[in-house]
């Protein structure tokens, strides 16, 4: 329960008075905890509510607690603190980080070779396929937000709200113009620009969090408007029926004229059009991520990095801060647009439900936990969580409860992120990563 | 007239249980600059620990009304030791590893607990509303207008009285706390300068403690006015009137006491107000506009001070 005072006896560890004063303070702080809310479950029952005391599960959660308590107790923390043993002692991550050196310039190309061979892969099926759309999706949307977050330093609690936008474009215009997706695909993101632009214009001014917390109203906004203008964007129903894309005018599909299959000779499989919205979405995320490097080199991009720095400094030099916030925003929320465009035609269904607020601490939480800034971080916690959000597919209860608890382990573990060190556009003489503790966070938060 | 009066009464009541909730954001905000934005979810569990000592306790609105009120205070007294349980075990757990970390991770943290406790609190009391029978029933008819609709009257029910005075008491009880006890100084100095109230010989990890500790509390009693007054609850309450409390406490301006109610009435309000004249769909809409309105012309917020920008 908690790191408790270190009291420490004549045998170096803990005396036995103090041992048993703690494990009473955590037997209450569990009963508070969890006897109440686990031991006496609230039933609805003809006339009003009962109650179902369920004892074992109580009194079980709080001898659970005590155990573990007195099992840390008598093994890891029986030295006191700063005596303790680090877990990974130094000269082990030194080991480690030396055999790693070499690998680390094969990683990103063999990475990207896995990724193209990935569908062809004998192991691949439709179920992994899906997943890895899915994962390369989110991937997408941390590199939009890390542009926002990570290189500008602005906190965006509302990054959903531009996913919605470039989703709904492209439905209603299919919907009502009957336009195809390669033309909405760069519709969508303007139109999320241009809605970046509208919503970022009046909140950049703000500092800090007032900025998270504008953005998020901004997001909620966005999520309320469409779940209640019926007429026009189906309201809780949603919009159904979203074309599909086409491989350069070929449809895929099993019968008619000018299908995909029917062109290339093939037999037709539903797998194609899979393997095809996979490689869209990986050409779509690696678009985004080379812009976002090259951007990182353009003085936009480095003054991206000098208003994270230090806004003040920025403003004293001449750049023009709010263009410089507008432009970061403007082509996050871009990038957001094209992945909702593509979120709409993978499902062919799109329905408020879909952009909730969780769904931006979901994407927050990817950029976060890969190390803000970082690309190949945004990769891996993509893969970590969605893929580890999957494998507890079977404990659908008890999935959310994980998730949330793994965010919090993984953060206080490691609070910059999984991928320690940056590499920074500009440098002296040689290019060479830095650690991450090196680089600030911004104002934006 | 008397509509507006009615819709007065309403947003009052409302905004009282915001200001609630909104207090505990601005004092934890004012100490580590912090959103705790598990804090809605605390209010949750305080209204789930409440129901379930109703539930226990079995009283209903047919129990002596002296046994109400003593049966309440029990209620409110679990609720409040209970959710201040859970306010002290997240930040010793979530929160103090990460002080002095970069700021954005309390941050993740506190998102990764609120998914954490509703989705807990999902599992352990299931995931149905939880309807309670209205306890505190009756009220007065204040005004009232006969004409060609009909009778319309403008009520406040006890209900409504019990959570306005209980707010005004308990915001006197804790501006007094802020003001002139010792661990009112104490958490006024942390919130200036932690390392130097710490040379004073402040412990500030217990001054951050009780700040958490106070507005969980604060919470839970929230909590119990939100199910006597909405008689519904569930497991997602928590974060939509987080939400709004946050924004209430941003509008007053954050770290202030008087502003966090302030702007929880203001946000209250306006809520009912929309509600009664436009729409009721878009009240949230309202809520959050006049959030960004206020931000953008009065960035401190109504009783905030501004912030200096140091170099």
């Amino acid at each position: 329960m908690s790191g408790a005072i270190q009291q420490t006896g004549a045998d170096g560890g803990v005396s036995p008075a103090h041992l048993l004063k703690d494990l009473a303070v955590t037997a209450f702080l569990a009963a508070a905890i969890f006897g109440t809310t686990l031991g006496f479950k609230t039933t609805t029952a003809v006339g009003g509510l009962t109650i179902e005391p369920n004892l074992m599960l109580g009194g079980g959660s709080i001898l659970v607690v005590v155990v573990v308590r007195l099992a840390l107790w008598l093994t890891l923390w029986r030295k006191p603190v700063n005596e303790r043993q680090p877990m990974i002692s130094d000269d082990l991550k030194k080991s480690v980080t030396a055999t790693m050196a070499p690998f680390g310039k094969f990683f990103l190309p063999s990475m990207l070779i896995i990724a193209l061979i990935w569908p062809f892969l004998p192991f691949t099926d439709r179920y992994i396929l899906d997943l890895s759309i899915l994962i390369l999706t989110y991937v997408m949307l941390g590199w939009g937000l890390n542009i926002v977050v990570g290189l500008a330093g602005l906190l965006d609690l509302g990054y959903v709200a531009f996913y919605a936008v470039g989703a709904y474009s492209y439905a209603l215009l299919a919907q009502y113009f009957g336009l195809s997706f390669w033309i909405c695909l760069p519709l969508a993101g303007v139109l999320a620009a241009f809605w970046g632009i509208i919503l970022g214009f009046p909140v950049l001014r703000l500092r800090g969090d007032y900025l998270a917390i504008v953005t998020l109203a901004f997001g909620e906004i966005i999520r309320v408007v469409l779940l209640n203008w019926y007429q026009f964007t189906g309201g809780p129903d949603g919009l159904s029926g979203i074309p599909r894309p086409t491989f350069f005018g070929l449809e895929f599909k099993r019968f008619g004229e000018g299908t995909f299959a029917e062109f290339f000779g093939l037999e037709f499989s539903s797998m194609h059009r899979i393997i095809f919205l996979y490689f869209l979405i990986l050409i779509l995320a690696i678009v985004t991520n080379i812009v976002t490097n090259r951007l990182r080199r353009l003085p936009i991009g480095r003054a991206w990095e000098a208003l994270r720095e230090d806004e003040i400094a920025c403003r004293s030099l001449g750049l023009n801060t709010t263009l410089v916030k507008l432009s970061a925003f403007a082509i996050g929320a871009m990038f957001a647009g094209f992945a909702g465009s593509f979120f709409a035609t993978r499902q062919g269904f799109i329905s408020p439900e879909s952009f909730t607020f969780i769904e931006s601490a979901l994407i927050l939480a990817i950029v976060v936990l890969g190390g803000m800034g970082s690309q190949i971080g945004v990769v891996i916690a993509s893969i970590f969580l969605i893929g580890g959000f999957e494998v507890f597919r079977e404990a659908e209860q008890f999935r959310m409860l994980i998730f949330g608890l793994a965010m919090v382990v993984i953060m206080v573990w490691r609070p910059r992120g999984l991928i320690s060190s940056r590499v920074p556009s500009v440098f002296l003489k040689k290019r060479k990563a830095v650690s991450s503790d090196m680089v600030a966070q911004g104002e934006g938060h | 007239m008397e509509y507006f009066v009615q819709q007065l009464i309403n947003g009052v009541t409302l905004g009282s249980i915001y200001g609630l909730i909104a207090i505990g954001y601005t004092m934890v905000y004012g100490i580590i600059g912090m959103i705790n934005f598990a804090h809605g979810d605390v209010f949750m569990v305080g209204a789930f620990i409440s129901l379930i000592v109703i539930t226990a306790l079995g009283f209903t609105a047919s129990t002596g009304i002296g046994l109400i009120i003593l049966a309440l205070i029990l209620v409110l007294v679990c609720a409040m030791v209970i959710s201040s349980v859970y306010g002290w075990t997240l930040e010793r757990m979530a929160y103090r590893p990460l002080r002095g970390s970069f700021r954005l991770a309390p941050l993740i943290t506190a998102i990764g607990v609120s998914i954490v406790l509703q989705n807990y609190i999902q599992i352990a009391q299931g995931a149905r509303v939880k309807p309670l029978q209205p306890i505190i029933s009756g009220g007065y008819t204040i005004m009232s207008r006969v004409d060609e609709n009909g009778e319309f009257l403008v009520q406040i029910s006890n209900i409504q009285i019990a959570i306005i005075v209980v707010t005004l008491a308990l915001m006197g009880v804790f501006s007094l706390i802020i003001a002139k006890t010792s661990l009112g100084r104490a958490q006024r100095a942390c919130e200036q300068d932690q390392k130097m109230a710490s040379l004073l010989g402040i412990n500030v990890d217990r001054t951050i403690s009780t700040t958490f500790v106070m507005g969980a509390a604060l919470a839970a009693v929230a909590g119990l006015m939100f199910l006597l007054y909405y008689g519904v609850i569930d497991f997602f309450i928590g974060f939509i009137a987080g939400v709004k409390a946050f924004t209430a406490a941003v509008l007053g301006g954050i770290g202030s006491l008087p502003g966090a109610m302030l702007g929880g009435l203001v946000i209250g309000l306006i809520e009912t107000f929309w509600s009664a004249y436009f729409s009721v769909e878009y009240k949230d809409v309202a809520a959050f506009a006049m959030l960004a309105i206020v931000l953008i012309f009065l960035p401190q917020g109504l009783l905030g001070k501004p912030e200096v920008e140091k170099v």
